[in-house]
């Protein structure tokens, strides 16, 4: 006779809410007139992830294996990655709302008499909501999985959902359906190799769960090549994700090709729930034989940082440059890997939510960046900004400076954090390597600063739309809270500190 | 709340205030610049009768935990050399405010943000001195960049965005190394006695020899970035010629100052063992940097380049003094740094108005100024005079003292260092040959004199140079005991006097 599994409610609750609104959200897409549909679906995202959030504060001091039957860790690292996860969603999901990125009807073919009509009519569809619900579930599972199968399906929850909502940007479709699919041809290539390792690790430690495999490390009981080849192979799958060389090469095309709130919140929300899953993977499951991986981590950091920075001074396009920066910022990140210590913990929690925010404002204002034909994301155009519109091109520069991590800002305080993690466990040479790409990093975010603000406005066409409400309030709110990360960032830090702490 | 903080924080509410000013209203924005920024002048000065000069710890100490997960505290104190480049700033700032009444009309986002920018700044510079906390000082020193950025870029000429780009790079690239270097004494300081920024804590610090080093070369390019030495020189001369007047006084007289403060309470308190062993490279290259800079002076064509350069120079004997090691040298060279200050204030603000009057700043253009505009003239020379080291002028007392102390230790250096003294001679004397003498060159008969608001600007700087000249007292005393205990603290003693038979 079968037993049923017992279940933890309250600790899957966060999830299980995201998951329930993303199905009523199919649901509501299904059965409500067009005319309503916006406002409920908008409507059932926000409250669902605030009543998630909500949820996730009562049970912020609860600790448990066994919530889903060993499925799932519930630790005070992973419930403050999936608080920032909410937060950041929160923000980006009103960029979201401004539904004029995204096409009216994806099924119509680009440029179809179809298209023309559906545009006319204000046809316009609302399944990014669910979508991005589901997106969001699939993150907040990503950095809890406590083994390699969770880890596997939480992984292609939130990919599916962005795979598609990267194609769906309403102007350049063909650009963005391209990006689209590169997306996902490689992701499903990436997926593959995680596939591939959790093979190799459960071949190594005769368990899928991580807390297994890091007493199998411990014991080294097996045969460490499988040990090694696992991490590799694992690493290449989520190294994908983080976007780190030289697993970084969809980056800009989507980042480029996908509507720009969707750019925002993927750049964002991805980047802690991958990297959520990474420091678990390390600092937990193979933390035992670090001097393996070390090596191999500290290389695909030193040449992240230094290819994002250098390659992003090339850039044209703000969204590709954003891009490369996404792809310097991994390499950062990976430093945090690297110091395996818990100020390395505390400072990756840190830089995460500190990076997300900013990122998500500065991507809700590259999409106020208009002329006739839609968005404007050539640099040349974006000249002379800073005359026309000095606030948002201030915020705008101000978000670039947290970018380059000028003091003041909360990105000097998380690179400080993190560089200074990965001093104190001796690798001194990684973070001189942070501090020079850095320097250059540095050269093209002044660059766009000097464009903004140093030259005449060459043509009128560009100009800085005034935002709806709802954009309003995510750009204001995600760049209020940079500030106050970079003035007065105790309360995040101490609380990020407080909950650096995984269990096995 | 200190009184120090009081004052680092006035110009701040004045620059909010200036926020809320009408932004067509010009004139009214400039008073109230200019009438705050004479205030906070006064209150340093208030602030530096209260100072004990028989004390030679740290005074009007303030100290609010800020980020407390790395223990990093909001804390501010004045010793005697904090104190003179503070009054320095603040008295450097009405008069930049006053002397160039009209160089913001003209640039890119009109008055009200360029006094803003300049308010902000003052802020930080008076920051940047007073802070005992290594994180603190390093955030001062790197969001100085920010105003003066925009302050060239926004409001120069020429060149000016290239200018600012190539500066804020440069300063970028050293404050990153040094960045590199904090953390590493952070960690050090983590495992020796528990996380602090704290100065002194970080004083008594044991590090091993290699780690000293390295840690001590990141502290050291930044400062020497910044107060620039050659090789490190290459933004300097660019900055001066693109910013306004006024902003290269600030720039020159006060921000690259910030280097070689550095170097003294960073440098050397923190690193002893290091700056010791650094020092005789530290001081060849600081001599190659007063002929180097003297020479490149020499062949400028350029007013504002000219001075650029012979900054260089000058900085080469401050460096000189500072790391002879001797409280002679030392004290010259943060008397020097003071008069440093008001000598290149006097010579970019009258070529200011020189280039102004003549819309070039090509040397050869000038001529028999003297006869057209005898006060401006005057002025100039006696700014020239004061930067030959003309005795009877400030800058000849710390000349002087950075010689003798560094003769004590390192008679070669200080031989060849004299050297640049005759060379100044000349970087000085032709220019003003060129430019005030001679018969008057077509296009200069019409100049007109300084106006009486102009001459308000600069009298005091030239009362300064006078005075200091003559009864430096005032000032070597605040300097002094200080410099004896920079020196001391660094375990070193001044080498006693050998005769021989």
């Amino acid at each position: 006779m079968l037993t049923a599994p017992q279940l933890t409610y309250s600790l899957l609750a966060p999830m299980m809410i995201i998951f329930g609104a993303a199905v009523i959200g199919v649901l509501v897409e299904a059965f409500v007139g067009k005319a309503r549909r916006a406002a409920i679906q908008l409507t059932l995202t926000l409250g669902a992830l605030t009543l998630s959030l909500l949820q996730l504060w009562s049970i912020r001091d609860k600790f448990s294996t066994t919530a889903a039957v060993g499925a799932v860790v519930i630790d005070r690292a992973g419930i403050f990655l999936q608080g920032s996860i909410l937060i950041l969603a929160i923000v980006a999901v009103l960029l979201v709302a401004d539904q004029d990125n995204f096409v009216s009807k994806a099924s119509a073919i680009p440029g179809s008499a179809e298209e023309a009509e559906s545009i006319k009519t204000g046809d316009q569809q609302t399944e990014i909501f669910p979508l991005f619900l589901f997106a969001v579930v699939g993150m907040m599972l990503f950095p809890v999985s406590n083994d390699l199968l969770t880890l596997f399906v939480a992984l292609e929850v939130f990919s599916l959902p962005l795979y598609l909502l990267a194609g769906l940007s309403r102007r350049r479709r063909l650009l963005s359906q391209e990006a689209a699919l590169k997306y996902f041809l490689l992701g499903a290539y990436s997926s593959a190799f995680f596939l591939f390792g959790a093979a190799f690790l459960y071949g190594f430690s005769g368990t899928l769960s991580i807390s297994g495999i890091a007493q199998a490390v411990e014991a080294g009981a097996g045969n460490n090549i499988f040990v090694l080849l696992g991490i590799v192979f694992i690493s290449v799958g989520l190294l994908f994700k983080i976007s780190a060389v030289p697993f970084h090469s969809w980056t800009p095309d989507v980042y480029q090709g996908a509507p720009t709130p969707i750019t925002g919140f993927m750049a964002a929300c991805t980047k802690v729930a991958a990297f959520g899953a990474i420091l678990r993977m390390f600092y937990v499951g193979f933390a035992d034989v670090y001097t393996e991986w070390r090596p191999i981590i500290t290389t695909i950091a030193v040449i992240t940082m230094i290819f994002g920075s250098v390659v992003a001074i090339a850039q044209r396009d703000i969204k590709r440059m954003l891009a490369y920066s996404s792809i310097a910022h991994a390499g950062f990140l990976l430093t945090g890997i690297v110091a395996l210590n818990k100020d390395g913990l505390a400072a990756s929690l840190f830089y995460l939510f500190a990076y997300g925010m900013a990122t998500i404002a500065a991507f809700g204002i590259i999409s106020l960046v208009r002329n006739s034909a839609g968005e404007v994301t050539d640099l040349n155009q974006w000249v002379g900004l800073g005359k026309r519109s000095p606030l948002i091109a201030g915020a705008f520069a101000f978000l670039l400076l947290t970018f380059a991590g000028i003091p003041l800002t909360g990105g000097f305080v998380g690179k400080f954090a993190i560089f200074s993690a990965a001093y104190q466990s001796g690798n001194i040479g990684v973070v001189v390597v942070g501090v020079l790409s850095s320097a250059i990093a540095a050269f093209f975010y002044i660059r766009v600063i000097i464009m903004m603000f140093f030259s005449d406005p060459q043509n009128d066409s560009v100009s800085i739309i005034i935002p709806t409400v709802k954009s309003r309030i995510a750009i204001s709110t995600a760049t209020i809270t940079s500030v106050a990360l970079g003035i007065a960032p105790s309360l995040v830090l101490n609380t990020a500190t407080s909950f650096a702490n995984f269990i096995k | 709340m200190s009184l120090l903080t009081t004052i680092g924080l006035m110009p701040l509410i004045a620059a909010l205030i200036i926020g809320f000013l009408p932004k067509l209203n010009d004139e009214l924005i400039k008073r109230v610049a200019f009438i705050s920024t004479t205030l906070i002048a006064i209150a340093s000065i208030f602030l530096a009768t209260g100072f004990d000069r028989s004390q030679t710890g740290f005074q009007f100490t303030q100290s609010n935990s800020w980020i407390s997960a790395f223990n990093i505290n909001y804390a501010v104190g004045i010793d005697g050399i904090s104190l003179v480049l503070i009054l320095l700033s603040t008295i450097l700032v009405p008069i930049v405010i006053l002397a160039t009444w009209h160089e913001s009309d003209v640039g890119r986002w009109g008055s009200k943000v360029f006094y803003i920018l300049i308010l902000v700044l003052e802020t930080l510079m008076i920051g940047v001195f007073a802070a005992t906390d290594l994180f603190l000082f390093y955030v001062f020193f790197e969001a100085m960049l920010i105003p003066v950025y925009f302050l060239i870029g926004g409001y120069g000429s020429g060149e000016k965005s290239a200018a600012a780009v190539k500066f804020l790079l440069y300063s970028l690239f050293g404050g990153l190394l040094m960045l590199a270097s904090i953390i590493g004494i952070y960690v050090i300081a983590g495992n020796q006695i528990g996380a602090t920024f704290d100065l002194t804590q970080l004083a008594k610090l044991q590090i091993d020899d290699t780690t000293e080093n390295l840690l001590f070369l990141g502290f050291f390019i930044a400062f020497a970035i910044k107060a620039p030495l050659v090789p490190f020189h290459t933004w300097l001369p660019d900055a001066a010629k693109s910013a306004t007047p006024g902003t290269s006084v600030l720039l020159l007289g006060v921000l690259d100052k910030v280097g070689t403060y550095g170097m003294i309470r960073f440098c050397i308190t923190l690193f002893p063992d290091a700056s010791k062993t650094f020092t005789p490279y530290i001081i060849t290259l600081a001599v190659i940097s007063i002929l180097y800079g003297a020479f490149m002076a020499i062949g400028q064509k350029e007013i504002k380049g000219l001075i650029a350069f012979t900054s260089i120079s000058h900085f080469g004997f401050i460096t000189m003094g500072i790391f002879a090691m001797t409280t002679q040298g030392m004290s010259g060279a943060a008397l020097y740094m003071v008069n440093h200050g008001f000598s290149t204030a006097a010579l970019f603000l009258i070529a200011g108005w020189m280039i102004k009057r003549r819309n070039s700043s090509t040397i050869s253009d000038f001529g028999g100024l003297q006869r057209v505009t005898p006060v401006m003239a005057w002025m100039f020379f006696i700014a020239g005079m004061s930067s030959l080291a003309l005795p009877g002028l400030s800058s000849f007392v710390s000349e002087f003292l950075v010689l003798v102390g560094t003769y004590a230790r390192y008679p070669v250096a200080a031989i060849i260092g004299t050297l640049g003294i005759v060379l100044a001679a000349l970087y000085v004397l032709i220019p003003v040959q060129k430019t005030l003498h001679g018969p008057i060159t077509p296009g200069n008969e019409n100049t007109t004199d300084l106006s009486l608001r102009e001459k308000l600007a600069i009298a005091p700087v030239v009362a300064v140079i006078i005075a200091m000249g003559f009864y430096p007292k005032p000032v070597l005393d605040l300097i002094n005991p200080t410099a004896e205990k920079v020196v001391t603290t660094a375990g070193f003693t001044d080498p006693a006097p050998q005769v021989r038979k």
